[in-house]
């Protein structure tokens, strides 16, 4: 019976969802907000290689404000009800590949990561790729050497510090008199440079350092409750 | 073209398969490791699609960090469950 009214629930969500396959015709072009993001006008204005950057950071730039201040949120949820208890953990000895390995890799993975964030106008990825691929170094530094401590103080400094700093920045377009978050405050620089795009490059690694900060915070908190 | 198909195909059902044993499956450990497999073929198959952020994204996040905090998550549960089973002997 139970059985039965499972299956007539399923095949009623089947018969509501066969249109979306049925009909489905796929994009022939751009729809019209991207459209408009992609004339080579607006696209000469912003200067960045990368449209998906220039999108997220100037037109889209009030949405990566409020997802930065979700991560800055459930991190400081998550600080808030997680207190660390300072017990020793009898843990058994890593292996030697193991600790050999993230001391080679440790370092090339964090500058991959910057490097990720720095050229986010340039190539694919931006602040929280970069940010995330720091925090799965962390990661390796974590299970490589779990004795070691992490300088909470300096995550924290370096978090709250990104974050008013990309909040200055935007309020900066405010007083110049261009629009909050507007990108063109700064020079835009020649097309494809390093130094170029207006603020987008400075306001990416801000982002960059801001969520490879708050991840790895929120990974040292897990850490600290294990030894119980 | 064909080539690319037949791979996104292929890691979509690789992705279906990890799905299923990471709901199924009894022990913890062996579900916490598919969930994390199925973020690894998606990162894959968003590269494939075209979307080279997101599988950045998806590799860091949805198969590094996601794992390392369900394990620590099902750490504690177990000191619990040790705990309490000491207390009731």
């Amino acid at each position: 019976m139970r059985n039965l009214l499972i299956l007539v629930l399923l095949a009623a969500f089947g018969l509501m969802l066969y249109p979306i396959i049925s009909e489905f015709s796929p994009n022939e072009g751009l729809s019209k907000v991207s459209e408009y993001y992609a004339t080579p006008a607006n696209v000469a204005t912003i200067n960045a290689a990368n449209l998906v950057t220039a999108v997220v950071v100037t037109y889209r730039g009030l949405d990566t404000l409020g997802e930065v201040t979700i991560l800055f949120l459930s991190a400081a949820i998550i600080s808030f009800f997680i207190k660390a208890k300072e017990s020793k953990r009898k843990l058994r000895a890593n292996s030697e590949i193991l600790i050999t390995a993230s001391r080679l890799l440790l370092p090339i993975i964090i500058m991959l990561g910057v490097y990720i964030f720095i050229n986010g106008h340039l190539t694919p990825g931006g602040g929280f790729q970069g940010g995330s691929v720091i925090a799965s170094a962390v990661i390796l530094l974590i299970l490589a050497f779990p004795e070691k401590p992490v300088n909470r103080k300096f995550l924290d400094f370096l978090e709250s510090l990104s974050g008013s700093v990309y909040v200055a920045i935007a309020a900066m377009g405010a007083v110049v008199g261009l629009g909050f978050l507007d990108t063109t405050i700064l020079p835009k620089g020649s097309f494809g440079h390093l130094v170029s795009a207006g603020a987008i490059p400075i306001i990416y690694s801000f982002i960059g350092l801001k969520v490879g900060a708050e991840l790895s915070n929120i990974l040292s908190q897990f850490r600290s409750v294990q030894s119980e | 073209m064909d080539y690319l198909i037949i791979t996104a195909i292929l890691l979509a059902v690789l992705m279906l398969v990890m799905t299923v044993i990471a709901i199924i499956h009894k022990k913890m450990m062996v579900a916490i490791l598919a969930s994390g497999g199925v973020g690894l073929f998606a990162s894959v198959l968003y590269l494939l699609l075209a979307a080279p952020d997101v599988a950045m994204t998806e590799a860091a996040i949805g198969s590094g960090l996601t794992t390392i905090i369900f394990f620590y998550v099902l750490n504690r549960i177990r000191s619990n469950d040790q705990q309490k089973n000491e207390t009731a002997k």
